[in-house]
């Protein structure tokens, strides 16, 4: 049984609203043509897709572009695209509607700032695809590790050897790792490539 | 009634000990000789003489000692005590709660007096004597939040309830059996729980949140949970599990006695006016193997239990490394006699 | 430990006639010493003494939370009913003494709101009277619209303009004015809770409004107590207590479960909390479900009802009590 404060994502589903914001790394693209095949007709006129394609995403854009979004942003990453959300999310008004796919942390990452800007979490629909890979904050040195995939893994910052918990929190976007071998240091349990 | 406020510490030499009659006032928590996790909740009432329930917010010899480790604690990560921004007003519930109640109990320690929200108040034993207007945190030296709950002892959540479900949004944690204020602050009832085992799959959430979210005004209810600690260290945080988790490899059959603590955790919870949000005070009690085995029945029992936990209680309460050890040593004073009723130390 | 127990003994210090429909009742304590503190949008619960019947009502607070020497609550006189609205508006005079419950708030403000916007209809004004209150004092951002028959039913309308000025939206029906709620909800910030107590019809009117103009039903509160309506008498049997009741015509469930000497628990008595939910052992009969309370499955199955509201009629009804 997954622990019950771990995100449970579902099916990007068409929600009433008067503008429509789409968020998608290059994993989660293809939910949002699929998402297209059951909006309603006329939906995408009031609708921005924002795609962060990362490194290798240009492959999806023709397609993001044939749906005909009334704006569309192209940008590298979420660090890149950030100050043009903010202001889109302090600009707009209630009838707002949030959709985001993608990796487990362009999720978390997207809900957090959305919380910011007084969207929660529970309005704000989500898919899952592409990598497993974590957000593990340290809950010792409190620094967060990126594109964690083994268990345990190493902190970036401080070093310590974490085991990966289930456990997560919104705020941080990210899960919680905790010294796996602070009984005895000596210990070092084998390392196993899990989150992918 | 004097209480004699003992100078001692929770960290380095762990000077940390029980007067006999702290001992006697122990909140020991096993009714019978056996453990299952449960709800036990039950009304937060005070007028139990010479036991911790006898005030709503119970101030004993460890007052001074526990506030200072507080203030040692949050030098060195304030992240201990936090606040959402909307949950201030919870934070002036807390203290208006706080310092009526202590003042109330304790008239000779603390004093309160308010002339509208001018409000005066002293506590005697850390020395402060502060003027300040009631709502207006720029007349407080910290938070409303921080500035009662480090002048009071144990851990204190605040919780917002909104959408039908509890909100870990505020609080003080620096005495903590570990887990994270930091990492959970914004979780809900069932998210900040999510790593307990059994429970969930029991039901007890569930019943608890429901009998939670419908608490009033005036009517707090408390229940306890129970861990063990190695050393009398308050501060068992996650965020230092690096630092003291090889504490819990130190236990050996000769050091039991003096190392090895039964840690109470006496929960509270009181509906706060303003806000609507509930207060969760969680005040940790500490008692040695060696002051635990002055009551004959207690440690009877308390090997009895400790022997038969089940396996994912011990994992997760930490105790796997040291637990045969401590029944071992436990052993000695259980000769299978029965126990009598309640929790009383006979 | 039963909840909605915590009584407190109370004086009628004054009754004001605030228009021809409505009455505003003062209750100070008997002891003469303060109120509890409470929270704008909580009710207390009246407990009405009428000869040989006691009724118990919940009414919003309408004072202001920061002023706890009284307790303010305004009825609407509805000939009707039950007749706990004719009881106060015909009966209570200042010096009665009448006990009151601390207070209880089953429609509290969301305190992280960038904004809150709130709709009230007719009486439905009460608990905005004390929620803009607690706003105002606190810098909070608020915005009300209040919709009335005609100026000489606006209770507070004045009250509330002098406070809090252009915050305050006023629509008179007799004067053909509407509140253009679509356009309303369109041009709140993120962040906007929306609130609405008023009648049934237009409690419904918002949130399809809202959900239409995409907001999350999260971001919607209503206050929905339902008064219990009277009916025909009825006959139960108690089967934990081994008693049998009748129900009178203008008696709700509860009320006769309590005259019986039981103590259920309850919070709001009006179809909303959920404390008083009660297991029906066995029925013969239709039950008449007014609650808010109960899902379609538990009322299908026929298994629960909620006393406060609720009422059957048939040949017999066994509870769990």
């Amino acid at each position: 049984m997954t622990m019950l404060s771990r995100p449970v994502y579902g099916v990007l589903t068409p929600q009433t609203g008067k503008n429509h914001l789409l968020i998608a790394d290059a994993d989660g693209a293809s939910a949002i043509t699929d998402f297209a095949k059951k909006a309603p007709p006329g939906f995408f006129a009031s609708a921005e897709i924002m795609y962060l394609d990362g490194p290798d995403g240009a492959k999806n854009v023709q397609a993001l572009k044939a749906l005909s979004p009334a704006r569309f942003y192209q940008g590298p990453s979420i660090a890149a695209a950030l100050p043009r959300l903010r202001q889109l999310l302090a600009e707009s008004h209630m009838g707002l509607r949030l959709y985001v796919a993608g990796t487990e942390g362009l999720i978390g990452q997207i809900v957090q700032i959305a919380n910011e800007a007084g969207i929660e979490y529970t309005a704000v629909q989500t898919e899952h695809r592409g990598s497993l890979a974590r957000r593990v904050q340290c809950v010792h040195c409190k620094g967060i590790t990126e594109n964690v995939t083994t268990q345990p893994c190493t902190c970036a910052h401080c070093g310590l050897l974490l085991l990966v918990r289930d456990h997560y929190s919104r705020r941080y976007a990210a899960f919680q790792g905790v010294c796996i071998n602070a009984e005895d240091p000596t210990e070092i349990p084998p390392t196993e490539e899990i989150f992918r | 009634m004097g209480i004699n406020f003992r100078q001692e510490t929770f960290r380095d030499d762990y000077s940390f000990k029980n007067s006999p009659e702290q001992i006697r006032r122990f909140p020991f928590p096993f009714p019978e000789d056996k453990y299952m996790y449960s709800v036990n909740i039950e009304p937060h009432v005070p007028g139990l003489k010479d036991t911790v329930f006898e005030h709503l917010f119970d101030v004993d010899e460890h007052y001074i000692s526990e506030m200072q480790d507080r203030a040692l604690v949050l030098a060195e990560d304030p992240l201990r005590c936090q606040s959402l921004p909307h949950m201030e007003l919870a934070g002036w519930d807390t203290l208006e709660l706080l310092m009526t109640e202590k003042a109330k109990s304790y008239p000779d320690l603390f004093t309160l007096t308010r002339d509208g929200d001018k409000w005066h108040w002293i506590n005697r034993p850390l020395g402060i004597d502060d003027h300040f207007t009631f709502g207006d945190s720029s007349t407080l030296p910290y938070g409303p939040l921080e500035y009662i709950t480090r002048q009071s002892q144990g851990d204190f959540a605040v919780l917002d309830q909104r959408d039908n479900n509890l909100w870990m949004d505020a609080g003080i944690v620096t005495t903590q059996a570990d887990w994270s204020l930091d990492f959970d602050i914004g979780m809900n009832f069932f998210e900040w729980h999510a790593p307990v085992p059994l429970a969930h799959q029991m039901g007890v959430f569930t019943r608890a949140l429901k009998f939670l979210m419908a608490m009033q005004q005036g009517q707090p209810s408390r229940r306890h949970n129970w861990t063990m600690t190695i050393n009398s260290r308050l501060d068992t945080s996650p965020e230092n599990f690096h630092k003291w988790g090889t504490d819990r490899a130190t236990v050996t059959p000769e050091n039991v006695g003096q190392k090895v603590h039964l840690r109470v955790e006496v929960q509270m919870f009181f509906r706060l006016p303003r806000s609507n949000a509930l207060l969760f005070p969680i005040r940790c009690y500490l008692l040695k193997m060696d002051e635990l085995v002055t009551s004959p029945k207690w440690a009877r029992r308390f090997h009895r239990v400790l022997r038969d936990l089940p396996n994912e209680l011990a994992e997760y309460k930490g105790l796997v490394r040291y637990r045969p050890t401590v029944v071992e040593w436990l052993s000695k004073y259980d000769d299978g006699a029965p126990t009598s009723a309640g929790l009383g130390p006979d | 430990m039963k909840a909605g127990s915590n009584r407190i003994e109370a004086v009628v210090t004054n009754v004001v006639a605030v228009n021809e429909l409505v009455k505003r009742f003062h209750f100070e304590r008997a002891d003469g010493g303060l109120l509890p503190t409470f929270s704008g949008g909580a009710h207390i619960v009246v407990e009405m003494r009428d000869d040989e019947k006691t009724r118990l009502n919940p009414y919003s607070l309408m004072s202001s939370p920061l002023d706890t020497r009284d307790f303010r609550i305004s009825i609407r006189r509805d000939d009707v009913g039950r007749g706990g609205s004719l009881f106060m508006h015909r009966k209570v005079k200042p010096g009665d003494r009448m006990v009151i419950s601390n207070p209880v708030n089953l429609f509290s403000l969301d305190l992280r709101a960038k904004k809150h916007l709130m709709i009230a209809g007719g009486i439905g004004i009460t608990p905005f009277v004390a929620q803009t209150s607690q706003l105002a004092a606190g810098s909070g951002n608020f915005e009300l619209h209040y919709a009335v028959r005609n100026d000489a039913l606006a209770s507070y309308a004045d009250v509330l303009k002098e406070r809090h000025g252009s915050r305050i939206h006023l629509y008179r029906d007799d004067s053909g004015e509407t509140l253009d709620l679509a356009r309303v909800l369109a041009t709140q910030p993120l962040g906007t809770h929306l609130y609405v107590c008023g009648p049934a019809g237009m409690i419904t009117w918002v949130r399809n409004t809202a959900a239409a103009a995409g907001w999350p039903a999260e971001r919607v509160h209503f206050e929905h107590f339902a008064a219990p309506q009277p009916g025909k008498p009825f006959d139960v049997r108690l089967a934990v207590s081994g008693v049998d009741i009748q129900v009178g015509e203008h008696e709700s469930l509860l009320e006769a479960i309590e005259a019986a000497g039981l103590d259920p628990p309850y919070l709001c008595r009006g179809g909303v909390c959920g404390q008083c939910e009660t297991n029906v052992i066995s029925h013969d009969g239709k039950f008449l479900h007014n609650d808010h309370w109960l899902s379609e499955e538990d009322r299908q199955s026929g298994c629960k009802i909620m006393p406060c509201v609720s009422r059957f009629e048939g040949k017999s009804l066994v509870l769990e009590r």
